[in-house]
């Protein structure tokens, strides 16, 4: 074993919404293997990976249980072992890249760091050892890399920055925490892969920490469920994916949206609501005295319709122009060109005033469920401020507000209270009923189950399929996230570099997609290979 | 509101600083009525040291006027000058802001360029020529120092405008049809007026600091007692007399200081993210 942890707790400080981070924590990592920990958040999985290495923010203090690694006791050791300890024996890569690298300083300089920090290595062989990992870990033109900065590479290609620092030591033990989250699904497919073989090359222990089911499916060969601060259930992973034993579990696999797409439901009849010819939109950063302005293709002439009660898929990575097209169809940024018809209006040139005026036709759900509320108001005001600005009765606007609220699966109560009471997937339903509280034709949802834990973001989709056959909704759905896309839209687009490069049915699309781009971006999905428990798991009777 | 105020009570300095501003105030408010013949009667022999005489423990200045009387009605004086010129800074520096950081482009480079004339200007200096061409009075003062001291506000509240203007529940306003002023003073402003009162409050004080430079000068209105004057006419006799210029020079400096620690105290308690550690 090269680590084992024992019976391990963490209290939480006085006043949290429970008294430990975790309790009971008891696992071995074996050389040679990936061991995932995963969970919703909150259920403890990064506190579990801080305490390995030492880094609990003030507040928490582990109270009972061992670390053993290499015959000591991690917790025990005095503040000088536990710096030799870190880097040499576990090292760690983490969530954001960019923040977790020093934007001041040359790549270069940072792995050295790990070396002179340790006392390794003179001048010269710090500098080939470092030129040897960058290449190791696939980065493109190595000596480029090092003298590079941080801002000058992608994210993916930081991440890999910090897999070459991590494994700079030769470490027993790799913990990554979310490591893939922020990136891209074709990039953290190839990160996925690299920890992989990096993990068989070098013959190391991998603690890996995932909220997602499908990275699980991909790379772990052991997999811990993580609840509340305990462990639910431990197992290999095609035994706990395939067949989990406990409620919790089979909950949370069962959530995950398959990658799969439903029977495609017949529209033929439906009227379009929605046309868009041409669309463009490019943005122009202003150049100073000295500086060139910079032009930017968000959208590159983008044509589509959209028909009453049918939902479209808008997917695409990050940067791709797919939120630049909802809020250019919902008004809150002007195309360079192209034509926005809804029904016989010309909506794209609309002027402020009349615009205003029919502003209610079109509403957006945001994504980030925190920042969507006005933290300052209650949700009473919230909900009926657009209403009644349209020249609704406030009173009416008021019983619309209680009645919508209970549509979306809240309690009329809530009226009363502020934001900052609601939970994640709670405010996101507030998000949703004040979009409907315009009695909208048309719903954009922008990323609007990104920010979601997967159980939530289960019932959130369903609540959208469900309200769009009860109040007849089109729906723009913008996401990255293929599985999600392929669970909710009729018709889907793909878009890349501003331009749409493919459209159709979602089934047609998923079972044999034409572009080339879609292809990578379905093989990219992890979890859903052929022979891959989870699919099995779907696909089973 | 009930968090705030611990927030606020936790911070030594700024309970410190609550109690000497309380302090102030009284005195101010009790001022006609502990003093209620003018400060500028002469009621004494001049050069009266302090606690000489019964009734005079601050002393009496050159013309053989109280110097306690001077102090308690100076007190209203730095008080009024100091809330009433921030609130006109306030009212000139926020729409300015607001404007230019909800509407951008066009709008705000001229809102901008407007500003920076103004910060270009010496403060100081500026507010001397103002209150010279309007004759000096009480409200000139108030406007002079006005017009020197809104520009931060301006930029300010520009800041918090840009940064806020994307938050999703701007957006949100947006479509539901709200009209621009609702967005800005119903959905954008609440949400930043926490640094603005924190700027406020030290705005009070370097009011209260320029009012009293001002009457140092002379510049000051001839028909009110304030701290400045009672500095300026007594400088020439520091080495006999002391207390004439000592005492409103401490009236001054705790007032300026306790507005201080009040600010940084609500600092912490309205920015509770920012607040150092430690305390």
């Amino acid at each position: 074993m090269v680590i084992s942890v024992k019976d391990l707790s963490v209290a939480l400080p006085e006043g949290a919404d429970r008294s430990h981070a975790m309790t009971g924590i008891t696992f071995d990592v074996a050389a040679g293997e990936v061991l995932c920990i995963v969970g919703e958040s909150g259920s403890g999985k990064s506190v579990t990976a801080n305490t390995i290495m030492n880094l609990l923010p003030p507040g928490l203090t582990p109270v009972s249980g061992t670390i053993e690694m290499g015959g000591r006791d991690l917790l025990k050791l005095s503040e000088a072992e536990k710096r030799q300890m870190r880097g040499s024996e576990v090292a760690m890569i983490f969530q954001e890249p960019m923040t977790a690298l020093n934007p001041l300083m040359r790549i270069k300089d940072q792995i050295a760091e790990v070396f002179e920090a340790h006392g390794a290595l003179n001048k010269e062989e710090r500098e080939a050892k470092a030129l040897k990992l960058v290449e190791e870990v696939g980065l493109p033109d190595p000596p480029k890399i090092l003298r590079a900065y941080p801002f000058q590479l992608s994210g993916g290609q930081r991440q890999r920055v910090m897999i070459a620092m991590a494994l700079a030591l030769e470490p027993k033990l790799l913990i990554a925490d979310e490591p893939t989250t922020a990136l891209d699904v074709t990039t953290q497919a190839q990160i996925l892969k690299l920890v992989r073989n990096l993990q068989e090359a070098h013959g190391m222990a991998v603690l890996f920490i995932t909220h997602d089911i499908g990275v699980v499916a991909e790379i772990a060969d052991r997999v811990i469920v993580m609840r509340q601060g305990e462990i639910v259930e431990q197992g290999a992973t095609a035994d706990v994916i395939g067949a989990p034993q406990t409620d919790y579990t089979r909950r949370l696999i069962n959530s995950v949206p398959s990658l799969i797409p439903p029977e495609p439901r017949d529209l033929s009849a439906d009227k379009v609501t929605v046309s868009v010819t041409g669309l463009e939109k490019t943005f122009v950063t202003s150049g100073g005295f000295f500086t060139p302005k910079r032009e930017v293709r968000a959208i590159d002439n983008m044509s589509f319709d959209l028909k009453r009660g049918e939902t479209l898929g808008i997917v695409g990575e990050s940067g791709s122009g797919k939120s630049t097209t909802g809020r250019c169809i919902a008004r809150l940024m002007e195309p360079n060109a192209g034509e926005i018809c809804l029904g016989d209006v010309d909506w794209g040139t609309l002027a402020a005033k009349e615009l205003r005026a029919q502003r209610n036709r079109v509403q957006m759900v945001f994504q980030d469920p925190y920042a969507s509320l006005n933290p300052r108001r209650k949700i009473a005001t919230i909900l009926t401020e657009g209403a009644v600005a349209q020249g609704q009765d406030k009173q009416e606007a008021l019983d619309y507000a209680r009645e919508l609220l209970e549509t979306v699966g809240l309690d009329a109560s809530s009226l009363g209270r502020y934001p900052h009471e609601f939970s994640g997937g709670q405010r996101q339903r507030i998000g949703i009923a004040r979009a409907l509280m315009m009695r909208p034709e048309i719903l954009i949802a922008d990323e609007a189950v990104s920010a979601l834990d997967v159980s939530v973001q289960a019932q959130v989709l369903d609540l959208f399929q469900k309200l769009r056959e009860m109040f007849d909704l089109s729906i723009i759905f913008i996401t990255h996230d293929l599985c999600v896309a392929a669970q909710v839209c009729d018709r889907i687009l793909v878009m890349h570099q501003g331009g749409v490069v493919e459209a159709g049915n979602t089934s047609e699309v998923f079972a044999t997609p034409s572009h080339d781009y879609t292809r990578s971006l379905l093989a990219a999905v992890p979890g859903w290979k052929d022979d891959s428990p989870l699919r099995r798991s779907r696909t089973a009777p | 509101m009930n968090g705030f105020m611990k927030q606020f009570l936790r911070n030594k300095g700024a309970v410190a600083g609550l109690i000497l501003l309380s302090i102030v105030v009284i005195v101010a408010v009790i001022a006609p009525f502990i003093y209620p013949q003018s400060p500028w009667t002469m009621v004494q022999r001049p050069f009266q040291p302090p606690m000489e005489l019964d009734g005079f423990w601050f002393g009496t200045d050159v013309l053989g006027r109280d110097i306690g009387a001077g102090l308690a009605h100076g007190a209203r004086v730095s008080l009024i000058v100091g809330l009433v010129s921030t609130l006109v800074a306030l009212l000139i520096g926020l729409p300015i802001g607001a404007l230019a950081g909800y509407f951008g482009g066009i709008w705000d480079d001229i809102l901008m360029r407007f500003t920076e004339f103004f910060q270009t200007i010496p403060s100081f200096a500026l507010a001397i020529v103002i209150v010279a061409i309007l004759q000096p009075s009480l409200s000139g003062i108030v406007l002079a120092i006005s017009i020197v001291s809104w520009p931060p506000v301006a930029r300010l509240v520009r800041g918090e405008f840009l940064s806020l203007r994307s938050r999703e529940y701007v957006q949100a306003a947006i479509l539901s049809g709200l009209s621009p002023m609702n967005i800005i003073f119903r959905q954008i402003l609440p949400n930043a007026i926490s640094p603005i009162i924190v700027l406020a409050s030290l705005m009070v004080a370097s009011a209260i600091l320029l009012e009293s430079a001002l009457s140092f000068l002379g510049l000051g209105d001839p028909n009110v007692m304030s701290w400045g004057y009672m500095i300026g006419a007594g400088r020439t006799v520091l080495r006999q007399a002391w207390w004439i210029c000592v005492f409103p020079g401490l009236a001054i400096l705790f007032t300026v200081l306790a507005l201080n620690l009040i600010g940084e105290g609500l600092n912490d308690a309205l920015n509770p993210r920012l607040a150092r550690k430690g305390r």
